[in-house]
């Protein structure tokens, strides 16, 4: 399974718009001569706003107001390349500036607990939503919706007064809402929010920021998602294991890890943790691996250089312990694998696979018989 | 006894003619397993290793009265698999298959819920459901579960539902049912459908329950097991040394602002008198100490 895919702010109202909602003009930038040109475009005063995979940019000062294009360049330059929570800003979205009367907040995600869609929407938008919800649990209104049924325009309705918005508030929210249900639904998000909407002195409502997470399962009915994936946040391990379609995460320790199944690959980290030792990833090759994958997943491992150990621990349902011995000795073949491997391998034909392995063991391809064996091994090897 | 499924399970395989569904229906049909009929529109009339195809789960009903259903199914056929199952009358449906999008998974287990209340979907994204020496629907490996009992399986995590089984056989345990109910953020059948199920079984005795990090599936679990379950039950839940933010893999299994944490879950289940191990194998040696006490 693939990662949900998180949209920059820019991507979430390009998104919106698509849907009908109202959203700032702007343009991306990349440099300083870019916001320059977009500001000279779009007519100041515009807003200069960092785009990152990350909360608190106003805080950091990456969202700023320019009243003049010099003041957009003063704003872009500062901001291109300041650190927000270990995020470098590489692009800014310049967009034509909003008067705001009132800050609201709504948005869409799944209730895994009711199993059906939850709407909040409350009149308290511009600052963070958990604040709200601890403080003043009473100032969100929520809706649930069933995804059978989906949300009608009465539902919609009583959502929205229950929010104690400003009436002449009401009917567009109620209308931008629904758009925004069907932009959740309909583009396949994990989750949509807009803090805040706002209400303009002019008694416009109006999207003023967007936070999306699409569900990247559903990449297969929307062809143009691919653009969102190059825009991911990775560092380099990661980026080189997301070219070969492994779901690997970047962990900082010496104990490289391979394993088979989400849940196996996260109770291995924790074992190799709990005898001591300091995973260097997680790293799941999922249900059908096959030698190629398994080669994939070494390859990724060696190119890490704090990695002192190897870990593979398989447990055969789907993956089949011939696939993953024949994986073995065919990556030890095609990559020279620097780290010793400690190989746990059980379940679906493990005994086929260890045959096929026995003539190929060495003080660098050893083999424990169970998984807490093998990562007190593992830990000792790296320790060595 | 058994929960869910047993000997007398008729299953159709929806998907049976691709390389996955051939190779697992097979397998199963080896293990015990009462396979007959695939499904597949394109196929009908035709069999794979003389089971027949047809062209949807209705017509494999009325032909061989299936009553169970499991799914090999691509992800962007399952919701129509899901629903082709439900409209035959299909009373048990495993959809093996990961990958299936969230909005899907929502609208099928609510609209299941409102059209079809007599269904029980397990899945997606699980390893389906084993009564050792009965009856065997989906991937997991039959030969690492012991038949017989006390002892029930519900797993949230597909392999480390092959560890569990592996740790009881280590130890000479026997399994009434094991259900891998799946780590998608919908899952069709939750921990409170499987511990209530096993509650009522008379041949389960204690039961050993494997959550994961993410969503509040296992506190929800907790509460149920301290008012609703008069079994002794031991747990472990995966992902205690996993960086909060980070996704691994699973959709259910990310941990955000403190919630969903192992260390929340641990705690919940020790309240309602789980017996928590901190890996697979220390849960298994509680489960030995409950089984010996029993």
């Amino acid at each position: 399974m693939l990662p949900a895919v998180d949209l920059f702010e820019y991507q979430g109202k390009q998104f919106f718009r698509s849907y009908g909602m109202p959203v700032s003009d702007g343009d991306v930038a990349f440099s300083v001569d870019e916001a320059v040109a977009a500001a000279e475009r779009l007519g100041t005063p515009v807003m200069v706003k960092a785009q990152v995979h990350t909360g608190g940019r106003g805080k950091a000062g990456g969202v700023k107001f320019a009243a003049s294009v010099d003041d957009v360049r003063t704003h872009a330059s500062n901001i291109l390349g300041l650190d927000i929570n270990g995020h470098v800003v590489r692009r800014l979205w310049i967009e034509k500036a909003s008067d705001i009367a009132e800050e609201y907040y709504a948005s869409f995600t799944l209730d895994r607990s009711a199993k059906k869609h939850l709407g909040m929407l409350s009149a308290e938008g511009g600052v963070e939503i958990e604040t709200v919800a601890a403080e003043n649990p009473d100032a969100i209104s929520k809706v649930l919706v069933d995804p059978a049924e989906g949300l009608t325009e009465a539902a919609a309705r009583a959502w929205v007064e229950g929010a104690n918005l400003n009436p002449v508030a009401t009917d567009q929210a109620v209308d931008i809402l629904r758009k925004l249900y069907v932009a959740y639904v309909e583009g396949d998000a994990d989750l949509v929010e807009i803090n805040p909407l706002i209400l303009t002195p002019d008694n416009r409502v109006h999207v003023l920021d967007a936070k999306v997470t699409l569900d990247a399962n559903a990449v297969f009915r929307h062809e143009d998602y691919a653009q969102y994936d190059e825009t991911q946040p990775r560092d380099e391990r990661e980026e080189a294991a997301h070219a070969k379609g492994l779901q690997y995460v970047g962990l900082a320790g010496s104990v490289g890890v391979i394993a088979n199944g989400a849940g196996l690959a996260m109770s291995t980290v924790d074992v190799v943790n709990q005898v001591g030792g300091k995973p260097a990833n997680f790293l799941d090759i999922g249900g059908g691996a096959n030698a190629q994958v398994m080669a994939n997943a070494l390859e990724v491992i060696n190119n890490d250089p704090d990695v002192r150990a190897i870990f593979i621990n398989i447990f055969g349902g789907i993956t089949r312990g011939e696939e993953v011995a024949n994986g073995i000795i065919g990556a030890l073949d095609a990559v020279d694998i620097e780290a010793p491997i400690v190989l746990r391998l059980d379940g679906t034909n493990a005994a086929e696979g260890r045959e096929i392995l026995a003539p190929h063991l060495n003080e660098k391809l050893v083999m424990e018989p169970t998984m807490l064996d093998a990562a007190r091994r593992a830990v000792a090897m790296a320790a060595a | 006894m058994s929960i869910f499924v047993n000997k007398d399970t008729k299953v159709v395989y929806q998907g049976l003619t691709g390389s996955q569904g051939r190779y697992y229906g097979m397998l199963n049909r080896d293990y015990g397993t009462d396979v007959v009929a695939g499904t597949n529109p394109r196929k009908a009339g035709t069999d794979v290793e003389g089971v027949p195809v047809f062209a949807n789960c209705t017509e494999a009903v009325a032909a061989t009265g299936a009553n169970a259903s499991c799914i090999f199914i691509p992800a962007p056929g399952v919701f129509d698999a899901v629903m082709d199952a439900a409209e035959a009358g299909i009373e048990f449906v495993a959809c093996i298959t990961e990958g299936v999008p969230a909005h899907d998974e929502a609208r099928f287990f609510n609209m299941l819920k409102r059209d079809y209340p007599g269904v029980r979907l397990l899945g997606p994204n699980c390893p389906g459901i084993i009564t050792p020496g009965e009856c065997n629907i989906g991937i997991t490996a039959g030969h690492i579960a012991k038949p017989g009992g006390p002892v029930g399986i519900v797993s949230r995590s597909g392999t480390l539902t092959y560890q569990a089984l592996y740790e009881l056989q280590q130890k000479d345990i026997g399994v009434t049912t094991c259900v891998g109910i799946g780590g998608d953020p919908v899952p069709g059948t939750s921990f409170i459908d499987c511990l209530e199920a096993f509650e009522a079984d008379p041949d389960t005795k204690a039961v050993m329950m494997i959550g994961e990090i993410g969503g509040s599936a296992e506190e929800e679990a907790a509460e149920f097991i301290k008012h609703h379950m008069s079994k002794p039950v031991s747990s472990y839940i995966a992902g205690v040394t996993a960086p909060p933010g980070k996704k691994m893999g699973h959709a259910g299994a990310i941990v955000s602002g403190g919630k969903g944490t192992a260390a929340a879950k641990m705690d919940a289940l020790r309240d309602a008198g789980v017996r928590v191990g901190l890996n697979p194998t220390e849960a298994g040696e509680l489960m030995a100490e409950i089984v010996a006490e029993l």
